[in-house]
């Protein structure tokens, strides 16, 4: 057929590969950062102040990204913030995925009073704004982890919700549906044996998008301080610290911020990749 | 009557008319099918034809109970299924079956021919039985691995007359379903199901507006406008002696295929 697939199949080999190999190295980076790590996240050293990269004049030998004002070295400091933003991916992404798809499936497909109370929910915490809702959630909650997951769950799962739904409710409208009934299925069965399977390749790419913005939210609420308690290494940490001595010592804002932009990215691209690659309607 | 296998009489749907809701209260009623009474007998092919909106798919999808019924009575093989429960109904669902119109639709996208075809049977896609049902609509065994949209339409089509007939059903309702093909699909489908309701000993309904059609395939045929049974008799009577002036003019817009040949 002359309709590009194979142009598509290609991209999509290349966006896969390039988002995965990334993805790979982050979460390898996390899990074992205690081993690959050239220094010691929290040894301050001030001797060894705002050393520059490796490649520079002035750099010492094992600080490959130099070091920041306290002496801390940049690369180990990215390599156990990996360890938050893996935390925080996963836990936050996969549990708002699995409470805004079930609410949105359920409201999708059963409609009637579950559908009304499910999205009159919906309605009302969208009007709040993301952010300060996020920052009104900690100070409720406490700072830490735990809190932060906390609350990127409660704010994010009404992205999923919202997208499911309407996905679920163009599905319930396919003469496949008609035909599942036909054929004596429950409505359960119906819902998750015949609906789910083209509501899924959705969720998927919601999720890996979900899992970036995680990582974002975590970011933002280390900048202000909100998230975790500062001597744990978190890449929006680094970035607010570096922001200070931009000057003196770019090395210190920008590695982080490389290494966070990479990895949302990878993960919105690695979604779309799965789907081009394992979507049998598109491949 | 034994060789009955559907009865329906007087039977009426209708649905709130929400292009005529008033602003407070309950919105009026619009009749769809404003009560209609035929029998079935088994065995043998019904037509039903009529303009666009004159209720067939309705009637059919009331038949086979996607639609509820607000008045009336339908009995299948005997039983009362009117206001059957969903939970009641799906014992009797294998033996009811229906082929849709839209086989794009009808056909789950994301999952391989052989799983659609061998799910209502509680089966895998390996089961013997779904190799047979593609086998008798002239499939090769290997498309059981094939997604919906690696088919051509006629296929496609083949696909949902195998997921039908592999249940083992008593009756068969088909919607339309050579409107979306073209003309030499059409007449293989067609054919198809000709030589399946001899060799299965099926009953069905077929609905069309294609009048040509329905001669060739049914020994009877009702016909209906605007919710109402107009007329109903056997297939050579109505084409010979279309008894009301609505069927006449369904007759005379049939295409003549050759120019030289009169009606
Ligand atoms: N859910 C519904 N709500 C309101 N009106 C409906 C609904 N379903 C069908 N109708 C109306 O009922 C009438 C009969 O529809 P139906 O689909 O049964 O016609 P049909 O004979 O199958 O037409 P066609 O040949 O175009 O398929 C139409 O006027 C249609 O607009
Ligand atoms: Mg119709």
């Amino acid at each position: 057929m002359l309709d590009g697939r194979g142009l598509i199949r290609r991209r999509a080999g290349a966006r896969l590969w390039l988002s995965g190999l990334w993805l790979a190295l982050f979460v390898l980076a996390a899990v074992l950062a205690p081993l690959i790590s050239p220094q010691d996240p929290l040894a301050q050293d001030l001797m060894l102040e705002r050393l520059p990269p490796a490649w520079m004049a002035g750099s010492e030998p094992g600080y490959w990204l130099g070091t920041d004002s306290l002496g801390r070295d940049v690369l180990t400091r990215i390599i156990y913030g990996a360890q938050v933003a893996l935390a925080v991916a996963l836990v936050a992404g996969l549990a708002t995925c699995l409470i805004g798809s079930a609410l949105g499936l359920v409201a999708g497909f059963y409609r009637g009073w579950a559908d009304r109370i499910i999205s009159r929910i919906v309605d009302i915490w969208m009007a709040f704004p993301p952010v300060l809702f996020a920052i009104l959630l900690i100070a409720v909650l406490g700072t830490g982890l735990s809190s932060v997951i906390l609350a990127i769950v409660i704010i994010d799962w009404t992205r999923f919700c919202r997208v499911v739904r309407a996905e679920t409710l163009n599905q319930s409208k396919m003469d496949y549906v008609h035909s599942a009934k036909v054929a004596g299925f429950t409505r359960l069965r119906t819902l998750l044996s015949e609906i789910l399977p083209n509501v899924l390749p959705t969720i998927v790419a919601l999720l890996t998008l979900e899992m970036g913005i995680a990582i974002i939210v975590e970011a933002i609420l280390s900048f202000v301080n909100l998230s975790i308690s500062t001597d744990q290494s978190t890449w929006g940490g680094m970035i607010a610290e570096g922001r200070t001595s931009i000057h003196q010592a770019w090395w210190v804002l920008v590695f982080p911020l490389i290494a966070l932009f990479f990895t949302v990215l990878s993960f919105a691209q690695f979604g779309e990749g799965l789907r081009e690659r394992f979507d049998p309607v598109l491949r | 009557m034994a060789d009955t296998i559907f009865q329906v009489s007087d039977l009426r749907v209708d649905v709130p008319d929400m292009t005529r809701k008033p602003l407070f209260g309950a919105a009026p009623r619009l009749e769809i099918l404003k009560g209609v009474s035929f029998d079935i007998a088994r065995g043998t092919v019904l037509g039903i034809v009529g303009g666009s909106g004159s209720g067939k798919t309705t009637l059919g999808r009331t038949l086979v109970r996607l639609v509820e019924p607000s008045a009336g009575r339908l009995l299948f093989d005997g039983q009362d299924i009117t206001h059957l429960s969903d939970a009641d109904m799906r014992a009797l669902r294998p033996r009811i079956q229906m082929i849709f119109q839209d086989p794009m639709s009808s056909l789950n996208p994301r999952l391989t021919v052989g799983r659609t075809i061998a799910a209502p049977l509680g089966a895998g896609a390996g089961d013997p039985r779904v190799k047979a049902a593609l086998e008798q609509v002239g499939l090769p065994a290997a498309f059981a691995r094939r997604y919906p949209h690696e088919l051509s339409g006629g296929q496609r089509q083949r696909v949902g007359i195998a997921r039908a007939i592999a249940m083992r059903p008593d009756f068969i309702l088909a919607d339309e379903i050579v409107s979306g093909l073209d003309v030499s699909s059409q007449a293989q489908v067609l054919m198809l199901l000709e030589q399946l309701v001899v060799e299965l000993g099926l009953t069905l309904v077929f609905i069309s507006h294609d009048l040509s059609v329905i001669r060739r395939l049914c020994s009877r045929v009702i016909v209906l406008r605007s919710g109402e049974i107009v007329e109903d008799a056997a297939t050579a009577d109505l084409f010979e002696r279309p008894q009301h002036a609505y069927t006449r003019e369904l007759l005379d817009a049939i295409p003549i295929p050759d120019p030289s040949v009169r009606w």
